[in-house]
């Protein structure tokens, strides 16, 4: 893992003139732009619930495990409610049958929330184009992240974290407001 | 029992004399519609096939008899399969249930029901098993268009 530099710890503490004096007075006061304090605590604390399917559940296992460990992301601990997750990781084939099932557990989820298309079938449909299989999960929610490959290896999913972490850093956050 | 026995088998059955052999180690016994009943009965009282393995159809779009319903049957005594076709008709492609017989059967032939639309005189409850209320048509006919979705959840716009 990199070092933290001044990137990716967006405060940046500074000393008051009044206070330099006193011991321990480097953290008196911090300045930073609230939409990136926010998101970095947001992007370091997500909670996934596995909307698990079909075989990626075996490189989703794989990806959690600690040879990868998505803990290091901040996002290790899967909420088996909808309600206390923040990251819906559809990992798997959706069918046709399967589509309301989804939909709810979407809607059931509070704001903020993201979705990873996991593998090919979750983003496309893969190599299904039938009578049972919805062609993407993003016909019928939307999508941040999509993570290809059948199944794609645990890099990849890796990569797609970091890029959703990137993503909900740069977004807006608007728990902030004037009154914060 | 042994292959020998298909023979026996074709003549004891098959009284119709409709073509028996043996594919690939498995008896292979044609019947007609209303043989099938009796013969599975007979298969499992007297030639001891305990267990009904599974259930399917095939589509011949061509065929005068488009459908033909396949039975499976293992004998966990004697270790030999059979496998039963019935040829029926588009017009009236229903079979005997075999529910009576086998307690596996009524999923089976749910299943078969949903993906071929073939009937089951006895089965009292062919609902949509792996389909879903409100599917239309029977999607490994082969006049089913190969893509045709039937979505349940309205696509998003864009």
């Amino acid at each position: 893992m990199k070092p933290m530099d001044a990137r990716s710890f967006p405060i940046t503490p500074v000393a008051p003139a009044s206070a330099r004096t006193t011991k321990d007075a480097a953290f008196e006061y911090l300045t930073t732009r609230k939409d990136e304090l926010i998101g970095w605590a947001r992007k370091f604390s997500l909670f996934p619930y596995p909307f698990v399917t079909a075989c990626c559940a075996m490189e989703f296992m794989a990806v959690s495990a600690s040879p990868y460990d998505t803990d290091r992301f901040g996002a290790a601990l899967p909420r088996f409610s909808p309600r206390q997750a923040d990251l819906l990781m559809v990992v798997g084939t959706v069918t046709h049958k399967q589509a309301p099932i989804l939909l709810k557990v979407y809607e059931q989820m509070c704001e903020p929330k993201w979705v990873m298309a996991f593998g090919v079938c979750a983003s496309s449909g893969g190599f299904y184009q039938n009578y049972a299989t919805l062609l993407g999960i993003d016909k019928i929610i939307p999508v941040d992240v999509y993570v290809p490959g059948c199944p794609p290896r645990p890099e990849t999913v890796i990569d797609g974290i970091m890029q959703l972490q990137d993503k909900i850093a740069r977004s807006r956050h608007p728990i902030v407001t004037e009154r914060f | 029992m042994t292959a020998n026995d298909l023979g026996t088998l074709q003549r004891e059955l098959v009284p119709a004399a409709g073509p028996a052999s043996v594919s690939h180690g498995t008896i292979v016994l044609v019947l007609a519609p209303g043989e099938l009943a009796t013969t599975a009965r007979r298969l499992r009282d007297e030639f001891g096939f305990d267990l009904l393995l599974d259930v399917t159809a095939v589509d011949w779009p061509n065929d005068a008899l488009r459908f033909e319903v396949v039975h499976h049957l293992y004998s966990t005594a004697h270790r030999v399969r059979v496998r039963l076709k019935t040829r029926v008709g588009a017009a009236e492609s229903v079979v005997d249930s075999l529910c009576a017989l086998y307690g596996s059967a009524a999923y089976m032939e749910r299943e078969c029901h949903d993906m071929y639309g073939i009937g089951f005189r006895g089965n009292r409850d062919l609902r949509p098993i792996l389909l879903y209320e409100g599917f239309e048509g029977h999607p490994l006919r082969k006049d089913y268009p190969k893509l045709r979705e039937q979505p349940l959840v309205a696509y998003r716009e864009g």
